[in-house]
């Protein structure tokens, strides 16, 4: 960040080149005039000389233009009845007087006293500049040119899209020149379609008749959502030449199809993010309740303490590791596997284990230590959700189309469950551990007499399961809420998820994970969350009409119990 | 000893119907007097009795432990308070016929589902049905195909989560996270009126006496044994020759209803239902009444409701940090030391003082399946060396 902010400063010379050579037509002395103007009282005369300053692109008269905006332009009186303008600082209280140094308004350099020191004046024999509130609309595009002027060749690629989508809000001619200039030298793709999207929206608004039917044609032919608005105006506006709004119209059905089409995309990705979360939590679930016929209830605080984990380490980070703030994420997530799948650990060795063969009983057991967990890290957190910061490499993200950006957050997060269930794959068909557990899982009897020691592959395995919720709940604390009631939000939907992949399959709970997932959120924008919920448990009610035991039913014939 | 335990739940019934009231219509200040306070709060935790009594006779004596009871518990509360809505009229806050969260909403027009319940015959009929077809419907589907055990619970959770979400809508009408309040009077009888709350409480006396008789006729019925096996061992009720699909069915409707019975006799008394009565948590609430009270018992449930529901007004009031802790605390304790609650406890300690003392009514569930587990299976023959 600090590299690419020198890189910047030190390219500055050679990017205010064009604007030296444009002020070569405003002479000092003309400049001198335009400064003295900014101070009348005639806020007509101020305007036309702050937009005067502004046009000749010298880069020393930006300072003024801020300060302008600011209102710290003030006027002070020279001896021999000659008035000047000047910038004032920061505020100095001495006594019960407020001192200011003084700054000159071309190039804002510190004014020195006769001492050689720099002047400190009392605020109160200067007279103070009015800028009002049609003054500081009017300077602000100019100022925009200027900040624009700088960004656009900023090393970062997200920093130039960024200044070339705000100037083309703001921007007139001046500033179409700037972004013309900037277009054949970039290289990213994005900001070149940021820059054209520019030129042309900023053509739309000044350009001749001619030029704005291009405008037009353009923006619908690059699909830009951010022409959108002025576009439709055009399109409705009886007042446009016929030739315009035609174009216009045709431009905003192909933008607005396009708009349909990435929405869909969308939809589509926030689905696949929330099916893995769903999924890292029903794959804990499934195998647990595989193998012990147990359903954990307490799956979802399980979660929960996993996201607080997270909240601790991003405080820690802060506290005693400032600078690698960013990289906290990273512990963080093991961290909460650990915190988790100990707390799983405790539970089954504790409890859970004592109820073997009573599965209802284990169901009321964990609710009521869901509970207490739930109550315990409210208690202990504060009812009100916590707050996580995003580390900065998982902010911003890939723009793919346009007006589509894939979120790094939730790119992480279908990452995370990807390689989970790939790891969770090799553990269970590729070492010795999987074999007990799925040995366990089909007859737990046999499997003890070949001298697996069954407890304590139940212990391990709801260990794992419980680790991989407090995965799921530090993966969560990216894209969510973080509160005491963050596992109820969640446990639900995952129960579907088992219940509908059925027991202990991997390729069911991915099938079905995907499935729920992807369903909340096709019907959550056309029928609201509520009833894409309910219409969920109808479906999933449905379905097991059809397949009693999940898709992926155990072969063979056998009764339980 | 049978006629001992019949005359102890006749004096039980008596004190609750005639000598609590009598008690609360003694003239003020005398000693011996049950505040209005007191009999209201009694008569909703007997309103909560007969709800318990209805889980007791699907999980208790059937095996089939349904997390979704507040479902029907709003079902039947709503309907009653739907009526009562009704019945304010024009003295509600706006004056308008319309319930005031209906003026508030700007629904100009009374919604055609609503206009039924200005009948109290109605009312009072579909406090019975609606729960009745709702819980047929939910349970022919899932019973049918055999959905059983933990997962049975899950869907019934999945229900209560997305009836919950559903009553929280205003846009079903039905007043969303305010629910229905400011209710009136009861069919034409002043509700602020310590007369009126009196026969409430009677009211609400009686039904839990019908309830308690009626659960009672089930399980004493063959029916009811062929639920306790179908607790026990499902697949031999099965290869048996029965359809326990059918008996579930049967057993859910009938706790459905008197969960219905319950809710409505609830409003009148707490002058208020919200979706908060129906959701996950509470629904869960209901089940430990009967687990702490003792299940497979028919007074088991009755004494949790009333134990728990105390305990819970006397700690939310005093200490409302601890009541969670205490509930999920309550869920551990039971399951881990008193799986028989208190009465099925009590009973087997007068069981064991003296042999043919009191005999427990049905046995603790997972009893029969534990001894199954222990023993050897007799079927199975002697490994023989070839």
């Amino acid at each position: 960040m600090w590299r690419s902010l020198l890189l910047a400063l030190a390219l500055l010379p050679g990017l205010a080149a064009p604007a030296v050579a444009q002020s070569a037509g405003a002479s000092p002395e003309a400049i001198a005039k335009h400064i003295a103007d900014v101070a009348s009282a005639d806020s007509a005369v101020q305007e036309g000389a702050a937009v005067a300053l502004g046009k000749t692109g010298d880069r020393k008269i930006l300072p003024l233009l801020e300060a302008l905006r600011e209102g710290s332009v003030y006027v002070r009186s020279l001896p021999g009845g000659k008035k000047d303008t000047v910038i004032v600082g920061d505020k100095v209280s001495e006594g019960d007087k407020t001192l200011v140094p003084l700054f000159t308004p071309y190039g804002r350099e510190p004014i020195a006293g006769p001492d050689g020191k720099p002047l400190l004046v009392d605020l109160s024999t200067l007279e103070e500049v009015s800028s009002g509130r049609s003054l500081r609309i009017a300077i602000r595009p100019l100022i925009d040119a200027f900040s624009g002027q700088t960004d656009l060749v900023n090393q970062d690629p997200a920093a130039r899209r960024a200044a070339a989508t705000k100037m083309a809000y703001t921007g007139d001619a001046a500033t179409l020149k700037l972004l013309q200039d900037a277009l054949p030298k970039e290289t990213d793709r994005w900001v070149r379609f940021a820059l054209e999207e520019g030129v042309a929206l900023i053509r739309l608004r000044v350009g001749d008749p001619a030029e704005r039917v291009i405008a037009a044609e353009t923006l619908g032919r690059l699909r830009s959502a951010n022409a959108m608005e002025p576009l439709y105006q055009i399109a409705g506006d009886p007042q446009a030449p016929p030739a315009l709004a035609a174009a216009a119209q045709v431009a905003v059905k192909r933008i607005e199809r396009w708009g349909l089409f990435t929405q869909a995309i969308e939809i589509a990705f926030q689905g696949l993010s929330l099916s893995s979360i769903l999924l890292l939590m029903a794959l804990g679930l499934a195998i647990v309740f595989g193998l012990m016929g147990v359903i954990n209830m307490a799956h979802g605080e399980l979660m929960a303490l996993g996201a607080y984990a997270t909240f601790l380490m991003q405080g820690w980070f802060a506290t005693y590791f400032p600078g690698s703030f960013d990289y906290y994420f990273l512990v963080a997530l093991p961290f909460s596997f650990l915190v988790s799948a100990s707390a799983g650990f405790l539970l089954e060795r504790g409890v859970i284990r004592f109820l073997y063969g009573r599965p209802l009983e284990t169901l009321l057991l964990t609710w009521g230590v869901s509970l207490m967990i739930q109550q315990g890290l409210r208690l202990w957190f504060g009812a009100a959700n916590v707050d996580v910061t995003s580390p900065r490499w998982l902010s911003g993200g890939i723009p793919v189309m346009i007006g589509v950006q894939l979120p790094y957050n939730r790119l992480f997060i279908i990452g995370l469950a990807t390689v989970s269930v790939g790891a969770m794959y090799l553990l269970l068909f590729r070492t010795d551990w999987g074999l007990r557990i799925r040995a366990v899982t089909q007859n737990r009897g046999m499997a003890a007499c070949l001298g697996v020691r069954a407890r304590w592959v139940d212990a391990g395995t709801f260990a794992l399961g419980a680790g991989l919720a407090g995965l799921a709940g530090g993966a969560i604390t990216q894209i969510g809420n973080v509160g005491p009631e963050l596992g109820q939000n969640y446990i639900v939907d995952s129960f579907m998820v088992v219940v509908t992949g059925g027991v202990g399959k991997l390729a069911g709970s991915i099938l079905a994970a995907i499935g729920i997932g992807g369903l909340n959120k096709i019907i959550e924008p056309g029928m609201g969350a509520v009833f894409g919920k309910v219409l969920i448990l109808v479906l999933v009610i449905l379905f097991i009409q059809r397949r009693p035991s999940g898709l992926f039913a155990t072969k063979g014939r056998y009764a339980e119990s | 000893m049978r006629s001992l335990e019949r005359w102890g739940l006749l004096a039980g019934a008596l004190a609750v119907v005639v000598v609590l009231p009598t008690l609360n219509a003694l003239p003020p200040g005398s000693p011996l007097r049950v505040s209005d306070f007191t009999l209201n709060l009694f008569g909703k935790f007997l309103a909560y009795a007969i709800l318990a009594l209805g889980i007791d006779l699907i999980w208790g004596y059937t095996g089939v432990l349904s997390l979704g009871h507040g479902v029907f518990f709003g079902l039947g509360a709503y309907a009653m308070g739907m009526h009562l809505m009704l019945e304010i009229g024009t003295r509600s806050v706006y004056g308008n016929v319309l319930p005031d969260f209906m003026v508030w909403n700007q629904v100009t027009e009374l919604p055609l589902f609503w206009k039924p319940f200005y009948s109290a015959p109605f009312t009072l009929l579909a406090v019975f049905v609606v729960p009745a077809l709702f819980a047929y419907v939910f349970g022919y589907l899932t019973f049918r195909s055999r959905i059983r055990g933990v997962y049975f619970s899950i869907i019934t959770q999945a229900l209560a989560l997305s009836m919950w979400l559903l009553f929280n809508r205003n846009a079903m009408n039905l007043g969303g996270t305010n629910g229905l309040s400011g209710f009136k009077s009861v069919f034409g009888f002043t509700l602020n009126s310590a007369a009126t709350q009196r026969g409430l409480y009677i009211v609400t006396a009686l039904c839990l006496c019908g309830a308690f008789l009626l659960c009672r006729w089930i399980t004493r019925s063959p029916a009811g044994r062929v639920l306790i096996a179908i607790r026990d061992s499902e697949n031999r009720v099965l290869f048996s020759g029965y359809s326990p699909a059918a008996f579930k069915v049967f057993v859910f409707v009938v706790s459905a209803v008197l969960a219905g019975v319950a809710g409505a006799l609830y409003v009148p008394q707490v002058g208020i239902i919200t979706p908060a009565k129906i959701g996950v948590l509470p629904s869960i609430e209901m089940i430990i009444w009967v687990a702490v009270g003792g299940r497979g018992t028919l007074l088991g449930p009755v004494v949790g409701a009333l134990g728990v529901n105390w305990l819970q007004s006397l700690l939310t009031t005093h200490y409302p940090d601890l009541w969670l802790l205490v509930l999920g605390g309550m869920f551990v304790a039971v399951v881990l030391f008193f799986p028989d609650g208190a009465v099925g406890t009590v009973q087997k300690l007068i069981a064991r003082m003296g042999p043919g003392a009191g005999v427990p009514e049905a046995g603790h569930p997972e009893e029969g399946r534990r001894a199954e587990e222990a023993k050897p299976p007799a079927e199975v023959p002697p490994i023989q060396a070839r």
